[in-house]
């Protein structure tokens, strides 16, 4: 049964997904604004939800696939407004609110595990998590932008640009947003990757025990170094970075699902 | 009693007659001012502004005469300032009376009544005409909230609908295209080559939106150095064609020539040369300048005089399919003037109403109280008082009521119920 806060957080988001698209369509500066004011309505309501759920658990929600997926739709929004902030452009976030309503209904429809204490990790590792899904979040922003990009492209190129190209931003602006999203993934993965290894090494004696979503998240990290050293390469930077990058994060969503569900030994909705 | 004031506009334009005439009738800045105090001082009507553009000019004014008589003299006032027979501006001129004079103007300014359907140059016209007559002091309540008006209805088609937002020029169309693959093209570089008509063209768009660098080419070095004066950007050799092609991020070429200039094979060269870095090139030239093959080179994003042209096309039928809602602004202004008009016009009836109640009142206590010779200063005092209360009583209600935001949709009837009951 949703809580009056989860509704109140659901419609707040919708309003502002409504309010983009119409910034989308129309191009209104004011429009623009408001949706920017709504969103960050849900996340300050969204923070206060995961907050409550933090307080119940006596930890960062993470150890049931509703906190885990609620958690990464509250740092979407949030990396998203970041970012709307950093290069004050609108038009992208009538693609990245859908994907925030949706992690954050998934999180809400999946059953949540019962709301016990749970054995205290520290806060190594609450920030291990954090960070991670953090760097999901802001890949996943990337994967958006880089996914724009190339349909701009390929509008351009065939020489028919219809009528939603003139409403985008530039394209130099998406392979900028693109390449700051993943700076903040990259920062942010490296830092998750570092504490986890160090909770490890505390926990068990050893920083690195072979785990496939140890292996797979390094994989991940190189897989998007090796973006950003080739998106600036002149060779490289446009299409090809872009379909990279969107490559990129289909790993990051295999190891968010199959090397979590069904592969790795210690990750499960993280 | 108050007479009544309505708003009338008399006009000539593309619609209605061609060049020759609109020539003959146009006013530069200064002779639209001098014709709005002329018609002030010449008391044909109370207030005007003359706007005259490329595409028109229309006089709108505010007058006390019955719109026919209005209209009468304004035409006779334009006849005779610009030298041209009454018959012959007749069948040209239309003349718009109240709510149609105040749509006019509203689809003036929005764009919606110009030769290019959506331009936004005539914003600035209209905004520019209303400032000169309203710093001249020949405008006044009526005519400053009209245009005032008229240029937020403007900025609101502008901002809510995508009349004026796509280009519709084949130049246009090419920067705007610019500007979708690079941003702002302050930080970035252009080359034109050849500096006839159409690369001038771009090259005045492209200075237009601060350009960081333009570099023009011609065969003949002089017109490539008296373009790039014109246009702020520096000239290069003709023979250097290959070599400036290294930097820039925008080519334009415009050469009449019968083989293309650039072949897949040099631009191949260039792109390594470039290492790869993106670049967009505008062929304006017919027969084109570039081989169309080039298009198909990684980052190189290719545009001809036709591709260029459709996008003009579909640009021109989406501006068009803009209108209806363009209208609908207009047409929930006009209603809003015309209300506000209205109960401005009631306020200042009924002001004159209770004016004349109260001469009447002094009238009739002046009459009477110098046959009741009994009464003492006192009581006549408290007789005045009396009567002027009463007369408050008896007005204050229904005039408040009759201007009473809730009753506006009402104000028009009642403005001229009321002055035709009280007129004698």
């Amino acid at each position: 049964m949703p809580s009056q806060f989860q509704i109140a957080t659901l419609l707040i988001y919708a309003a502002s997904l409504g309010l983009y698209l119409l910034f989308l369509r129309g191009s209104s500066d004011q429009m623009g604004r408001v949706a920017s004011v709504c969103l960050l309505g849900g996340i300050a309501l969204h923070y206060l939800m995961l907050l409550e759920r933090a307080r119940a658990s006596a930890s960062v929600p993470y150890h049931d696939l509703a906190g885990s997926l609620s958690l990464f739709g509250w740092l979407l929004a949030v990396t998203y407004f970041g970012l709307e902030l950093f290069h004050g452009k609108r038009s992208v976030g009538a693609f990245v609110v859908p994907c925030v309503l949706a992690a954050s209904l998934a999180g809400w429809a999946t059953p949540a595990a019962q709301a016990s204490t749970l054995p205290a990790r520290g806060t190594l590792f609450a920030l291990h998590v954090t960070a991670n899904i953090l760097a999901y979040a802001a890949f996943g922003i990337a994967c958006v932008t880089s996914s724009i990009y190339l349909w701009q492209e390929r509008a351009l190129r065939a020489r028919r640009p219809g009528p939603a190209f003139w409403r985008f931003p530039a394209m130099e602006l998406l392979e900028g947003m693109s390449r700051t999203s993943v700076w903040a993934g990259v920062a942010a993965s490296a830092v998750g990757l570092t504490l986890g290894f160090l909770w490890a090494q505390r926990v068990e004696g050893h920083f690195f025990s072979g785990d496939p979503k140890e292996i797979v998240s390094l994989v991940v990290l190189a897989g998007y170094g090796v973006y950003l050293r080739v998106s600036r390469n002149a060779a490289w930077r446009g299409a090809r970075a872009s379909v990279l990058c969107i490559a990129n994060f289909g790993l990051v969503v295999f190891s968010f699902t199959v090397v979590n569900l069904y592969l790795s030994r210690y990750h499960r909705y993280f | 009693m108050q007479t009544v004031t309505q708003i009338v506009a008399l006009g000539i334009s593309h619609r209605t007659a061609g060049l020759g005439l609109r020539e003959r009738v146009a006013h530069r800045p200064e002779e639209a001012v001098r014709a709005a105090l002329e018609l002030r001082e010449q008391r044909r009507v109370d207030q005007a502004v003359v706007v005259s553009t490329c595409n028109r000019t229309e006089i709108y004014a505010v007058s006390a005469c019955p719109g026919r008589e209005a209209h009468d003299a304004l035409l006779e006032y334009l006849s005779l300032s610009r030298n041209v027979a009454v018959e012959e501006l007749e069948p040209a001129v239309y003349r718009l009376s109240g709510g149609d004079a105040v749509r006019q103007l509203y689809r003036v300014a929005a764009g919606l009544d110009s030769l290019l359907l959506g331009e936004s140059e005539i914003l600035g016209q209209v905004r520019e005409s209303y400032r000169q007559a309203a710093h001249s002091g020949v405008t006044g309540t009526i005519l400053n909230r009209l245009f005032q008006s008229a240029l937020e209805v403007g900025k609101r088609v502008r901002a809510e609908t995508d009349l004026g937002a796509r280009p519709m020029s084949a130049a246009a169309a090419a920067v705007k295209l610019a500007e979708q693959i690079f941003g702002k093209l302050s930080g970035h570089a252009a080359l034109v080559a050849g500096a006839g008509m159409m690369g001038e063209q771009v090259a005045e768009q492209l200075r237009n939106r601060e350009i960081g660098e333009l570099v023009v080419l011609n065969r003949t070095r002089d017109r490539a150095e008296e373009l790039a004066r014109r246009v702020g950007g520096q000239a290069a050799d003709w023979s250097a064609l290959e070599q400036s092609l290294e930097s820039p991020d925008i080519v334009v070429c415009s050469v009449a020539l019968d083989q293309p200039l650039l072949h897949r094979a040099q631009m191949e060269r260039v792109m390594e040369r470039r290492r790869g870095r993106g670049v967009f090139l505008i062929d304006l030239g017919v027969p084109r300048n570039i081989e169309p093959e080039v298009s198909t080179l990684y980052n190189v994003y290719l545009y001809d005089q036709e591709n260029l042209g459709r996008i003009v096309e579909e640009n021109r039928q989406a501006r068009e399919r803009e209108v209806p809602r363009a209208e609908a602004i207009i047409g929930a202004q006009v209603e809003k003037f015309h209300t506000w008009m209205a109960t401005a016009e009631l306020a200042a009836l009924l002001g004159g109403l209770r004016e004349r109640l109260q001469f009447e009142r002094e009238q009739f206590l002046a009459e009477h109280l110098g046959r009741m010779s009994h009464l003492s200063a006192e009581e006549r005092r408290r007789v005045e008082a009396h009567t002027s209360e009463m007369l408050d009583r008896i007005l204050n209600e229904p005039v408040e009521r009759l201007l009473s935001p809730s009753e506006v949709s009402r104000t028009r009837h009642d403005v001229d119920l009321v002055r035709g009951v009280w007129s004698e």
